[in-house]
């Protein structure tokens, strides 16, 4: 019986251990997700700006670029899947790479090869665990990923996009896909597949994307733009960066995405063990208490043998 | 008299904004100065490049763009960089010491983009070549 009591306190002892964790956990998430959403809106004036920048040259340039127009040939197509690199985040990574199956099934499908580039080390396992090629990895910043990261992974991107004439062709594809997790709200996150590369041009002309619609001038009529240098130029070194611009933004909401997830699953997770632990003491008073019967009840047996011992004499 | 309502937005961050008298910048093409109600225009900035935007109370703000755009329209001017310092939070030590390691690295790309960046903060704060 004091064996069982003994056990039933180290269990709870040990419950409510992993409870404090799981709620620094469960705060820290918090703390992130509000500066990881601060972070997207800090970079919305840029993104907002190069979008109309580059409206502003497609409505002015003939727009032959590799990166604008549909290529075939190679049969390839760079698929970015974007997953986080701890765990403790709930069904983030699996809903992640549950889109991402989808999407290589739809790719081939349509004939298409697919080439796995994978942000995150769960992403990492994932197909490292499955044996499954992955072309190029990156790790390591996507609780909090800065522009520099964007763009290495945006520069291996566009190499393999936009080979130069001379480079070999064989690494190339034709097309460029982002898997990620969009950050609705704070209750929802949508796992999120978007084609970054040939561009849809028609995203451009979008009024929504344009705001207030400056690139139009107040009478209506698109602005005439002078260019320096050539708008072939500027289009060669806009697009890239745009792109660039693209998979940070995907970067950062997944980001908010993933800390979003973490305190969720961190929340259920410190009220089960609260529930588990109130369950345990509830157990170990009931031992106790039985404990503590069974000593009365020996006592006074104990007693009872003594006095009819006495009486016999 | 006429102001331009001017932006200066770095990727991560709005750097800087409001009403400025001009905007001198340089593009690859060359100098230039922007005045209110200037032609629209869109130009690709110089790498390693300084801006130059005197506010309406006669102040100049010096950042160190690089990687940008310089869009021009009739509403206002926008500054699109990559990565942007107003002079004023420019850590010249820091700057200097960049450019010093970048140099050593020898001559690939990766360390010439870091040697012109060192080099604009520098020359943003006014301690450059």
């Amino acid at each position: 019986m004091a064996g069982s009591l003994r056990a039933l306190r180290r269990r709870i002892r040990s419950t409510q251990s992993t409870k404090k964790i799981f709620s620094a956990q469960e705060l820290i998430a918090g703390a992130r997700i509000v500066r990881a959403q601060a972070r997207v809106e800090a970079s919305k004036p840029y993104a907002r700006e190069i979008t109309r920048v580059l409206s502003a040259l497609a409505a002015s340039a003939s727009l032959e670029h590799p990166l604008l127009n549909e290529q075939t040939g190679t049969g390839r197509a760079a698929v970015l899947v974007v997953t986080s690199d701890r765990g403790f985040a709930g069904s983030y990574n699996v809903n992640v790479l549950r889109r991402t199956e989808e999407l290589l099934g739809t790719l081939r499908q349509q004939g298409k090869e697919p080439v796995l580039y994978v942000v995150g080390r769960k992403g990492e396992t994932y197909y490292s665990f499955r044996d499954r090629p992955v072309e190029q990895t990156f790790t390591g910043f996507s609780e909090q990923p800065a522009y520099s990261d964007a763009q290495d992974v945006g520069r291996a991107l566009i190499d393999v996009f936009t080979p130069g004439d001379d480079a070999d062709r064989s690494g190339a594809v034709d097309e460029v896909h982002i898997v990620y997790t969009e950050f609705k709200s704070l209750l929802a996150q949508v796992p999120t597949a978007r084609r970054l590369a040939p561009m849809d041009t028609s995203e451009l002309e979008d009024p929504a994307e344009d705001g207030e619609g400056r690139n139009t001038g107040d009478s209506g009529v698109p602005t005439s733009y002078e260019f320096e240098p050539s708008p072939e130029a500027l289009l060669d070194a806009l697009l890239p960066k745009y792109v660039t611009t693209r998979i940070y933004a995907a970067l950062l909401e997944a980001a908010a995405s993933e800390s979003a997830s973490r305190r969720r699953a961190m929340k259920s997770a410190s009220d089960n063990a609260e529930e588990l632990a109130k369950n345990l003491s509830r157990q170990a008073n009931q031992a106790r208490q039985a404990e503590i019967t069974q000593e009365i009840s020996e006592i006074v047996g104990g007693a009872d043998a003594l006095v009819s011992a006495g009486a016999d004499d | 008299m006429a102001t331009l309502q001017v932006e200066l937005v770095a990727v991560e961050r709005t750097i800087w904004s409001g009403e400025a008298s001009m905007v001198i910048a340089r593009t690859t093409e060359g100098e230039i100065g922007v005045l209110p109600s200037h032609a629209p225009l869109l130009g690709e900035l110089a790498p390693g490049g300084v801006v130059t935007i005197r506010t309406t109370e006669g102040q100049d703000v010096v950042a160190a763009a690089h990687g940008g755009f310089l869009s021009v329209t009739p509403q206002g001017v926008s500054i699109l960089a990559e990565t942007a310092e107003i002079a004023s939070e420019i850590d010249v030590e820091r700057a200097r010491e960049a450019l010093r390691r970048a140099e050593q690295a020898g001559d690939d790309p990766e360390a010439l983009a870091a040697a012109r960046r060192a080099q604009s903060r520098l020359r943003a704060a006014g301690q450059g070549d």
